[in-house]
């Protein structure tokens, strides 16, 4: 952006004179210089400290300019100018100027310790149940901002995570969007809001698209939201002659009392995509028993009883329609990422959105309906049973793949030859063969033997398969889902688990406080090793009081720590001896 | 596990089909001979062939299909529900029996034989050929039938795995599992790396006994409770497994190896193509050579 410098009288006040002088302004900052090098009137602000700026009509008397810095009171810069050309130039350099600001996030840093949302201040004392603040704060081990420095980001992730959720449509019906009327005169009013006028295009496609159609070529923004809103008063106030009169006259005001075709278009399509073995054509007019039903009971809308006339064409947006719509849209949810501002930019966004997701469909629709019908009408006995697709595994060489076995000879492998020696003579196949059916020669011809087992032997036997028993039914750390803490004693269990935090949170502190850079972080991790080592020597205590029965997982869940603890020790020793042998 | 349609059929709960694969390898055999602890082809016959006799006692719908394999080949032994209809034997006849066709599938073994005459080392037995023999008899049995009993395999293996069978095994034991096979396995040699893996992923239960002349107390206690019944009973757990696995470039055991990310195979070296499959693992975008090796690596689980 360039640079701004024009002619301007500042006026402190605005009843004075004002001080001739040359207005210059840049991205950030502007300045005032008088004319007269005595005058002590100089200014120079920056940007970040103007609220917003005030002017004077075009043609007004005086040619005005202020940068508001207090929005409430209304102090401000005042300028004036010698021309309109001049002062409109200065105060769209100004809007933009101020306009860039607001996007980009405060530069003004927000104060660390003194002010603690109440977010945070929850967080802090979630935390402060856990012992560990007041085991190392209070002891002496970390200060204060150490402790919760490390924390702030988790609370950071959950604010993220709180802005992040897209708001939806609002579930309040249209029918909300009421004319208000004053008692003296006979004025209505409508009060539409971006918000609104969202929500009404998107549930009255026709209206979007006369929007489209009209309103920067035909009629003003204006004149076409008084024309919906007449519209909208007439169809609420059963008006139907005046509505029939007024629609003949005016051809834009009957888009709005018109029954919705676009609407009416997304319904047949809905219907298309429906089963197609479905009878739609007889269910079809079931969609208007509802109108028969208010015709004989009335349903009550808008605290008027709907029993209108139902020849009217205008009055055939029953309530059931306009129901199912609403919901309909409700449930699509917000598609825009537009800013909801400008009326027009949200319109055409809408009409994106939807050519968007309305793309190619109708192409498809007919192909996939037909597809769609010779699925439902398939006759079971005449069709090939359906198969999942798969791939088949495509082997390259099935002959090695599948004939291991051929390879099967007499290999001599390294595994599994130990202990299997046959006493060092080399034992022939044949013999081998020989002296099996021998034995079974024998097994024929004698019978099993009587008993079948020496009774010592079978009680060996079975001691050995109960202790088995017994020993896989203690077996613990198999089975992913019982926990080694869980069979612990819930003292133990508690106390170790403390440890494990109080271990967590000490390392966090010592490797971050690498590499030590300033003496204040060297005291830091001495006393950081202090804490560590007492802990060293608890969880040993731990170790040895545990009963025998547990001593085993406990004094491994104890090793892990240990070893992270071990790491940091190691770490310590080797970062001061290289510091040693450095002073050397 | 259950997916497939032939296992919606009824099993008949207290009624099983025990499909026993024995291990007759003559030279295991012959070395435990020689092992002052252990027990010879005989005794093993003593201890053995009550068992079976006691499983078709303990329900007169028992059925027990024996297989044996050996060096060379493998084979149906004996099948109760055959005999059974020719009026079945129990007792010593029915011992005489199987003895009988046992020596005759090791006459047929040895005469299958080809390679070397003797060796110092034991040579593996046909654990894969037998494994399938009973699955197929068991899927015969699924089909053939409405209701049919809960079926198990016992495999009582004497001989070492055979790496280069790891293939085969791994197949045969994920087509037990899938149609929920259980497979026991009593080891009565070295600890079989097969058999731990085939009775961890089936839910069978696998010994190694301590006593071998106590073998028919084990036997009875463990492998002759029915499927149905193990679900009251405390049966040993074995307090590991052995998961390492065979390459299929070399077959030998491995417990870290590399893997074709696309079917899966297992390979002691790197390969620039995977022999299974043929993918081929040099892309040409790989410029960093250490990377994709890490990537590859994987650590197969060796409790």
């Amino acid at each position: 952006m360039s640079i701004v410098r024009k002619p301007a009288k500042y006026k402190p006040a605005i009843k004075e004179p004002g001080i001739p002088g040359v207005l210059l302004m840049t991205e950030d900052k502007f300045a005032f210089t008088p004319n007269d090098p005595n005058s002590n009137a100089n200014l120079d602000v920056e940007f970040r400290s103007i609220k917003g700026h005030k002017f004077s009509k075009d043609g007004s008397k005086q040619i005005l300019l202020n940068l508001t810095y207090d929005s409430q009171k209304g102090g401000g810069y005042i300028f004036e100018f010698d021309n309109f050309a001049n002062r409109n130039f200065c105060r769209d350099y100004v809007g933009t100027v101020l306009g860039k600001l607001q996007c980009a996030p405060s530069a003004v840093p927000p104060s660390g310790h003194t002010s603690l949302s109440t977010a945070e201040m929850e967080h802090r004392m979630k935390l402060l149940s856990e012992k560990l603040h007041m085991q190392f704060v209070i002891g002496g081990v970390l200060t204060e901002s150490e402790f919760w420095a490390t924390r702030k980001n988790l609370l950071e992730n959950n604010s993220i995570k709180a802005t992040k959720q897209k708001t939806g449509l609002k579930n309040a019906i249209l029918a909300d969007f009421r004319p208000l009327t004053d008692g003296r005169t006979n004025k209505v009013t409508f009060s539409l809001n971006p918000e609104i006028i969202h929500q009404i295009f998107a549930e009255k496609p026709a209206v979007h698209r006369a929007y489209l159609m009209h309103v920067p070529s035909k009629m003003t923004e204006k004149d076409f939201w008084r024309k919906y809103c007449r519209a909208e008063y007439l169809y609420r106030t059963k008006n139907s002659i005046a509505a029939t009169a007024e629609a003949a006259e005016d051809e834009e005001l009957a888009i709005f009392l018109k029954h919705d075709d676009i609407l009416a278009d997304e319904i047949r399509r809905k219907i298309r995509r429906v089963d197609p073995t479905l009878d739609m054509a007889a269910d079809q007019g079931d969609d208007f028993v509802h109108l028969s039903i208010s015709d004989d009971q009335g349903i009550v809308r808008d605290g008027i009883n709907d029993t209108g006339d139902i020849e009217n064409e205008l009055s055939k947006r029953s309530l059931a329609q306009d129901l199912n719509r609403h919901g309909a849209v409700v449930l699509e949810g917000r598609t825009l990422d537009v800013e909801l501002g400008d009326t027009r930019t949200v319109a055409e966004a809408l009409a994106q959105s939807k050519k968007e997701s309305s793309f190619n469909s109708d192409a498809t629709a007919q192909f996939e309906r037909l597809d769609r019908f010779s699925h439902n009408a398939e006759i079971d006995d005449l069709q090939e049973p359906r198969k999942i697709p798969f791939a088949p595994l495509c082997i390259k060489d099935p002959q090695d793949y599948f004939d291991f076995q051929q390879a099967n000879g007499v290999r001599a492998s390294s595994d599994f030859s130990f202990g299997m020696k046959s006493d060092g003579s080399k034992m022939s196949i044949d013999e081998a063969y020989k002296i099996i059916i021998a034995e079974l020669d024998e097994v024929i011809k004698n019978g099993i033997s009587d008993p079948i087992m020496r009774p010592e032997a079978a009680l060996k036997t079975f001691n050995w398969l109960n202790q088995q028993v017994s020993s896989s039914k203690y077996h613990m750390g198999k089975n992913p889902q019982d926990s080694v803490l869980d069979s612990l004693p819930r003292d133990t269990k508690a106390e170790l688990l403390h440890h494990y935090r109080s271990v967590e949170e000490l390392l966090k502190h010592f490797w971050a406080s690498y590499p030590i850079t300033t003496s204040y972080l060297h005291a830091k991790v001495v006393k950081l090793k202090e804490a560590m080592s007492d802990i060293y020597l608890k969880l040993e205590m731990i170790k040895k009081s545990v009963k025998s029965e547990y001593r085993h997982s406990v004094s491994q869940l104890v090793q892990q720590m240990h070893q992270m603890l071990d790491a940091a020790f190691q770490h310590y020793d080797s970062k001061q001896q290289e510091s040693c042998s450095e002073e050397d | 596990m259950d997916n497939e349609s032939t296992l919606s059929t009824i099993y008949s709960e207290d009624v099983s089909l025990m499909v026993v694969i024995l291990d007759i390898n003559p030279l295991f055999w012959t070395s435990v001979n020689s092992n002052t602890n252990s027990l010879t082809f005989t005794k093993f016959m003593d201890q053995f062939l009550p068992l079976l006799n006691s499983v078709l006692l303990l329900n007169q719908l028992n059925e027990i299909v024996l297989i044996a394999h050996g060096i060379n080949s493998c084979g149906y032994i004996y099948n109760s529900s055959m005999e059974n209809r020719r009026g079945g034997k129990r007792g010593p006849a029915f011992f005489a029996e199987v003895s009988e066709k046992l020596k005759e599938f090791m006459e047929a073994d040895c005469l299958h034989r080809k390679g070397a005459k003797s060796t110092s080392t034991i040579v593996p037995s046909l654990l894969s050929g037998s494994l399938s023999l009973a699955l197929c008899y068991i899927q015969r049995v699924f089909r053939s039938r409405p209701i049919y009993p809960r079926p198990r395999i016992l495999c009582l293996q004497g001989s070492p795995d055979g790496p280069e069978q790891y293939v085969a095994v791994m197949n045969a034991i994920f087509s037990a599992q899938r149609s929920s096979v259980l497979i026991d396995s009593c080891v009565l040699g070295l600890n079989s790396a097969f058999l731990q893996q085939a009775s961890h992923i089936t839910g069978g239960v696998y010994i190694k006994p301590q006593q071998l002349d106590g073998l028919f107390q084990c036997l009875s206690m463990v492998f002759a409770t029915d499927v149905q019944s193990r679900s009251f009973l405390q049966l040993p757990k074995p307090a590991g497994v052995d998961f390492r696995a065979s390459c299929f470039c070399h077959k030998t055991t491995i417990s870290m190896g590399y893997i074709c990310s696309v079917c899966l195979s297992i390979f002691c070296k790197r390969h620039k193509k995977c022999s299974t499959c043929g993918s081929d693992f040099n892309r040409p975008n790989s410029n960093s050579k250490s990377s994709p090796v890490q990537k590859s690596k994987r650590k197969l689980d060796d409790r």
